[in-house]
């Protein structure tokens, strides 16, 4: 069972009271013309996940509070919510939480 | 590798039972094998027997970093069935389940397959249709399975609630008379020993730490039990995919979450079906030793604890209370999680990599265990001819670029 406080109006509850976003920080391909996006990056941003053994940055939103999104670094494996940040503010650049993240820019994803 | 029979059993009686002995080996890590499998789960050792029976492969090793069949394999519910909606889904799901029919005979080993038959329950007019277009899907695949009405779902399974004053009432249920359950631990037991028996080495408490590559092809994978040559590896860990992959370089479209399942204290036989009820978030089946198992919906979040949590467990429970009201005074005995791997459109991943020997089996999301017979089969086959086999090339990693997704988050719904 998670134990959740919003950062936004401090409600605490469990995951039945919050509903979970997802991975954080992913950015759509920035292009005004679709034909400039590669495969590559549209598979990335569709389907690729960071999904750490560990800390990992999620949106959360506050179901049966105030209904405001907000961003959250969560312990994948004890399930402890390590800290909390608003939903405008980018990653911390505290930790690299996860090896895989920094190697999103060398293109190596899944293949044939 | 002793054989089983009437036979063997009676003169093991007479002995007190005190010579059936080890039924596989532990050897020690060879230098070097023709193929690498990580993790000896029912996919993995499925994969090692087919590529030993099929393939005439057998200087391979399966490393596996705990123990045999203690990962999802000995975790799920042990659903059989092959009623899924897309074509692709439909040849690999019913190539496993026709391979478990003569499973016991095949390995000589117990499955315990028991062909009880699986109600997919209809409990809205969304899921009646949904399910008839399956049916349609499935009666031209050649998939035998049929939409019946309320009353024959309450006399196949007399304990069901099929009142009209509920939530969800029964509108019907799609029926796949030869879906059904077998033991789980027994498919990994029995790969394994049928495995062994052929020569591949199943070395357990052996943990990959890295994976060593040379221009761009495998070379061997590093273990905490010294390294081990080999030009071809096949990464079948559930659970652990993405972890395995980044040792690789190759980044993966998987999402661990946590599944997690129930049994109750044992009773008397009430059940002889297995009836999944996929609007409410619930399934449930009697084992042999008249528990009944449950399992319900995945977690909502990334999870790699192996551990349920108890808003899924009241979720499940409330819903099963509902459709099955005698057991609303029963008592749960166990209750367990498993890490799964669930990708973006809820499919599978089988497949080769651009990294040259290097293939990958995961994905399974909720619903492996039926698929390991077929899993292991199209894989072993893919692996020895560094080709995709044909039931298996559809469930390729380049389905994610060229946007042909097998969409089965739909037809599947909640229970796998």
């Amino acid at each position: 069972m998670l134990m959740i406080t919003c950062p936004v109006c401090g409600a605490e509850g469990d995951e039945t009271d919050f509903h979970c976003g997802g991975q954080a920080h992913i950015s759509r391909p920035a292009s005004t013309d679709p034909h400039n996006v590669s495969d590559d990056a549209q598979r990335d941003y569709l389907y690729i996940r960071n999904n750490p053994k560990g800390l990992h940055r999620e949106m959360w939103m506050c179901a049966r509070g105030c209904g405001k999104w907000f961003h959250a670094e969560r312990d994948t494996v004890t399930l402890e919510f390590k800290s909390y940040y608003g939903i405008t503010e980018s990653a911390p650049p505290s930790s690299s939480p996860n090896p895989a993240a920094s190697k999103t820019t060398k293109k190596k994803s899944a293949g044939r | 590798m002793k054989r089983y029979s009437i036979f063997s059993l009676a003169r093991n009686a007479a002995n007190y039972h005190k010579d059936w002995g080890p039924v596989w080996r532990s050897p020690e890590p060879k230098a070097e094998y023709d193929a690498v499998i990580v993790g000896a789960g029912g996919h993995g050792l499925a994969t090692a027997y087919y590529l030993a029976k099929n393939h005439n492969m057998t200087n391979i090793a399966v490393l596996e970093k705990g123990w045999l069949g203690g990962g999802n394999t000995g975790r799920n519910t042990t659903i059989i069935r092959s009623n899924y909606l897309q074509d692709e889904s439909m040849a690999i799901y019913e190539l496993a389940r026709s391979l478990y029919e003569n499973l016991s005979q095949e390995l000589n080993y117990n499955v315990m397959f028991s062909p009880r038959g699986v109600l997919m329950l209809c409990q809205t007019e969304h899921e009646l249709r949904a399910f008839k277009r399956t049916s349609h899907a499935n009666r031209l695949a050649g998939t035998e399975a049929r939409m019946i009405d309320r009353a024959e779902v309450k006399r196949l399974c007399p304990i069901i609630n099929d009142r009209d004053d509920c939530r969800y009432p029964i509108l019907g249920a799609y029926y796949q008379p030869r879906g059904g359950t077998a033991r789980h631990d027994a498919i990994a037991w029995g790969y394994a020993r049928g495995a062994d028996a052929m020569g591949v080495d199943i070395i357990q408490n052996c943990e990959v730490v890295g994976i060593d590559q040379n221009a761009g092809r495998i070379t061997g994978v590093r273990t905490s039990r010294g390294e081990i040559k080999t030009t071809k590896l096949a990464v079948v860990v559930a659970g652990s995919t993405t972890q395995l992959m980044d040792m690789a370089g190759v980044r993966m479209p998987i999402e661990s979450v946590s599944l997690q399942a129930l049994v109750s204290e044992p009773i008397k036989p009430v059940i002889d079906v297995v009836v999944m009820a996929n609007t409410v978030h619930g399934y449930m089946s009697q084992s042999d030793k008249g528990e009944l198992v449950i399992g319900g919906g995945a977690d909502p979040y990334n999870n790699f604890s192996q551990r349920g949590s108890f808003p899924a467990v009241e979720h499940t429970v409330t819903a099963l209370v509902e459709t099955f009201p005698i057991i609303s005074r029963l008592r749960m005995l166990r209750q367990w999680g498993g890490t799964v791997d669930m990708t973006g459109d809820r499919s599978p991943i089988i497949s080769m990599t651009d990294i040259g020997g290097l293939f990958v089996n995961c994905g399974w999301g909720t619903g492996g265990f039926k698929a390991i017979p077929g899993s292991g089969w199209a894989f072993a086959d893919t692996i020895a001819n560094d080709r995709p086999h044909p039931i298996a090339a559809p469930f390729s990693l380049n389905r994610y670029m060229i946007g042909h997704s097998i969409d089965e988050s739909v037809a599947a719904a909640v229970a796998h």
